[in-house]
């Protein structure tokens, strides 16, 4: 090629000579490279003045670019330009993206939201948002809860009514489940026979002369279960009592054990410690009101609801 | 010569312009008539209408904030881009297909660096002259003839680059009223970008770069060679022919005469130089097969030309392959088509093509996607009966409202559950999500363990689509 012919004169050294005759070629870099580089120096320096760059002493030099966002307490800032600032004018942005469906669902009635295809799957797709960054902790990502520590969202069970309102009241409000413990009134007999009649309630088959004298235990003044879970055993919603006759367990993981006398231990727990532990907290100071209905429907919407 | 090391080596030298002479001949009118069509298609298009209920009217329309492609009746989503997928890999294949076939005929005449180049030459001949007159004007100090005609070359140059990139935008929008916005100031910033960066691409590539793309930038040149054989057909110098034993030498006095020439042990060419003074790649095709020839076929027509003038016969140069050149009978030039690898990549093209076309006949006017909600994969009810849920997403991309029905084949009868949205009405171009729950009782989930969804547009019969679902289930407790 064209190139190859020009090199006939003798190879170019740096001029430098080390012990009498050690030489140094000289084999410059091609210009264009040579280029590049300074115009990167140069957008190194033009970088500095626009963005954040330099420590000086306990403060930086801040640049020309600001940023304006409006931050959670509804003040509009103006800041030098940084990744804080700017997650917050983003997140601005989408909320604002998003006003139009929350006010709609705002001023919808329940049943009205579930009609609409559109707007119910809007609260679909932004409720399982808010409650995966809240709700998903105790009552796991899907809302299958864990027996004995949340309640599963997904059955059609429900501690404290599974209503849109209900839903709507547990969130705003918080729940906080109590039951007495029974190890100082009953004796361990009474104890086994109590859990093997609410064992029988969901069709287990249990030892059926205990569960009897279990029944009349649930029934008298002695152990007196019926105040809160009813004559029927089917519970209150009022205050959040358990329905025992269900197959749905949330304390005592019966489900979880293989045995009977396993199962039996299971519910023998909680009747001898009671329960201090049912507790949902609050959300009307964490979220909105328009976030809590959104929700509400999520969940509703999650199976349970009713 | 080991150059790299007695002889440093410049690793970038200056471009040496190439000045090509026009040509006039068979593959020159060829690569003018493509080049006519392929610019009537790109600037003209953007412009022709199409009637569509629900967006602009044009006929191709790439609709960014749509997320949709207008292709004429063809409404492409971003679902679809398997279909692209496939068109890239049928592009691929008939490009090997002809490469192996006829060498690279899409470099020397569908490539836009080749068009656009063309063009810029053709302008920079229209202002400045034949060759020699560049030439001249090339070398000549600056004065005003040389200001005013390098001026307006160039000034034309960038209004042709501009108006490249502005068609290019065009594509993205509705041409009438972007075109508008754009020059009132009122078009989207990335319509800016695009322009200007086009602009400036097309006036450096096909202004100064030209042959350094094929060369240097274009990786379609780079990986070519292991596509030919010897029975590729390329433009090819017939060596044999042209240098005789004793060598190419100029028709002076009695060496005008063929049958003198022959008799001397000279060859047919005459050593004008006009082969190299059309090439565009600035190359000397009598060299032999090289990486920077792009195939244009210029050179065979300004050598016919000569042998013609000289009463030769035509051919020395000419598209060809190795195999025959090298034969100790040269047959004519044919195409070699018989060959396993050349079978093969037809097959490869037949079956994309037929897949990809099968495909776009398949689609429906709704894009759904049934899933399987995992957390939790089933729950049991307080009645023990057992229960999956799914959800169902459905995309209208018709230009209508259509109200789709969802059923369930092969389930007991009131096992699904849908909410109120047995029928839901979708608006153009939206999606919606449905909740779909199934509920069975514990004995009866093993044999529905695999059942469908169906789900129709009433709107139009034929719209319909299936989709597998599966019922999961704890063992029996
Ligand atoms: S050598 Fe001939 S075919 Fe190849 S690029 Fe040059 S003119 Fe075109
Ligand atoms: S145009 Fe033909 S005759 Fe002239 S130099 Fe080229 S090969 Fe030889």
């Amino acid at each position: 090629m064209s190139q190859d012919n020009k090199q006939t004169q003798g190879p170019q050294t740096t001029g430098h000579a080390w012990d009498g005759d050690l030489q140094e070629y000289n084999n410059p870099i091609p210009n264009w490279w040579l280029y590049a580089f300074y115009i990167s120096v140069a957008s190194a320096v033009i970088y500095w003045f626009i963005y954040p760059a330099w420590p000086i002493g306990g403060s930086f030099t801040k640049g020309f670019n600001t940023i304006t966002y409006v931050n959670d307490k509804g003040i509009t800032k103006t800041t030098h330009w940084n990744t804080r600032a700017l997650l917050m004018a983003e997140t601005n942005e989408a909320v604002a993206a998003q006003k139009p469906y929350y006010t709609k669902v705002a001023n919808t009635p329940f049943e009205q939201i579930t009609k609409d295809p559109e707007l119910n799957s809007f609260v679909v797709s932004a409720g399982k948002q808010i409650f995966s960054d809240n709700c998903a902790p105790c009552h796991q990502q899907g809302g299958a809860g864990k027996i004995g520590f949340a309640p599963n969202l997904t059955d059609d069970d429900w501690l404290y009514g599974g209503h849109f309102a209900n839903i709507q009241q547990t969130i705003t409000g918080g729940r906080h489940g109590y039951m007495p413990p029974f190890a100082e009134v009953l004796t361990d007999t009474q104890v086994s026979q109590l859990a093997d009649y609410v064992l029988s309630l969901s069709k287990i088959a249990v030892n059926p002369a205990s569960a009897q004298a279990g029944d009349v235990l649930f029934h008298s003044e002695t152990a007196a279960c019926y105040y809160c879970h009813g004559a029927n055993a089917k519970g209150r919603q009022e205050i959040g009592s358990a329905n025992l006759t269900d197959k749905i367990w949330l304390w005592a993981n019966v489900p979880g054990a293989d045995t009977i006398a396993g199962k039996e231990e299971a519910v023998k727990n909680v009747i001898r410690n009671g329960l201090n532990k049912g507790v949902m907290p609050e959300w009307k100071d964490r979220l909105s009101a328009d976030q809590i209905k959104l929700l509400a429907v999520y969940v509703h919407e999650l199976g349970g609801g009713k | 010569m080991n150059t790299g090391i007695e002889q440093p080596v410049k690793l970038y030298e200056k471009r040496i312009p190439v000045v090509t002479r026009s040509v006039k001949g068979r593959f020159r009118n060829l690569k003018s008539a493509i080049l006519l069509l392929a610019y009537s298609v790109y600037f003209v298009l953007p412009w022709l209408p199409w009637s569509r209920h629900d967006a602009a009217s044009q006929a191709v329309m790439f609709d960014m904030d749509g997320r949709r492609f207008f292709i004429f009746n063809l409404v492409v989503y971003p679902q679809n881009v398997f279909w692209l997928a496939l068109l890239l890999f049928i592009s691929a294949v008939i490009l090997f297909f002809a490469t192996s076939l006829i060498g690279r005929a899409f470099c020397g005449y569908f490539c836009f660096q080749t068009l656009w180049t063309d063009l810029f030459i053709w302008v920079e001949h229209l202002i400045q002259g034949e060759r020699p007159a560049r030439l001249r004007l090339l070398k000549q100090p600056w004065n005003a003839e040389k200001v005013i005609k390098i001026g307006s070359t160039h000034l034309i140059w960038l209004l042709v680059a501009f108006w490249t990139g502005m068609t290019f935008i065009l594509y993205f929008g509705y041409a009438p009223d972007l075109l508008h916005r754009f020059f009132i100031g009122h078009a989207a910033y990335a319509a800016y970008v695009g322009v200007i960066g086009l602009t400036l691409t097309t006036y450096l590539a096909a202004g100064f770069m030209r042959e350094q793309i094929c060369a240097y930038v274009c990786p379609y040149g780079r990986f070519q060679s292991v596509m030919y054989d010897p029975e590729t057909l390329a433009v090819a110098y017939d060596v044999r022919r042209g240098e005789g034993d004793r060598g190419r030498i100029s028709p002076k006095g009695e060496l005008k005469d063929r049958q003198t020439r022959l008799n001397q042990g000279h060859g047919d060419c005459i050593d004008c130089g006009f082969c190299v003074q059309v090439c565009p790649a600035g190359i000397d095709i009598r060299d032999g097969l090289q990486y920077r020839c792009i195939s244009c076929g210029l050179c065979i027509d300004a050598c016919n030309n000569i042998m013609d003038s000289m009463g030769y016969p035509r051919g020395l140069i000419r598209y060809d392959s190795e195999a025959n050149l090298a034969a100790s009978v040269p047959k004519a030039p044919y195409i070699d088509w018989k060959r396993w690898k050349l079978l093969g990549y037809v097959l490869a093209i037949v079956g994309m093509s037929a897949g990809l076309i099968y495909s776009i006949n398949q689609r429906t006017d709704f894009e759904h996607s049934v899933q399987q909600i995992r957390q939790p994969l089933f729950v049991v009810l307080s009645s023990g009966e057992i229960r999956n849920r799914y959800q169902i997403r459905l995309t209208n991309k018709s230009d209508r409202d259509v109200q789709y029905r969802i059923t369930a084949k092969d389930l007991p009868s009131g096992a699904l559950d849908l909410g109120e949205m047995q029928n839901v009405t979708v608006h153009s171009g939206k999606s919606v999500i449905v909740q779909a729950s199934v509920k069975l009782q514990p004995n009866q989930t093993k044999k529905y363990e695999h059942f469908e969804f169906v789900i129709q547009s009433l709107n139009n019969p034929t719209d319909r689509a299936v989709e597998a679902a599966s019922f999961y289930s704890e063992k029996a407790e």
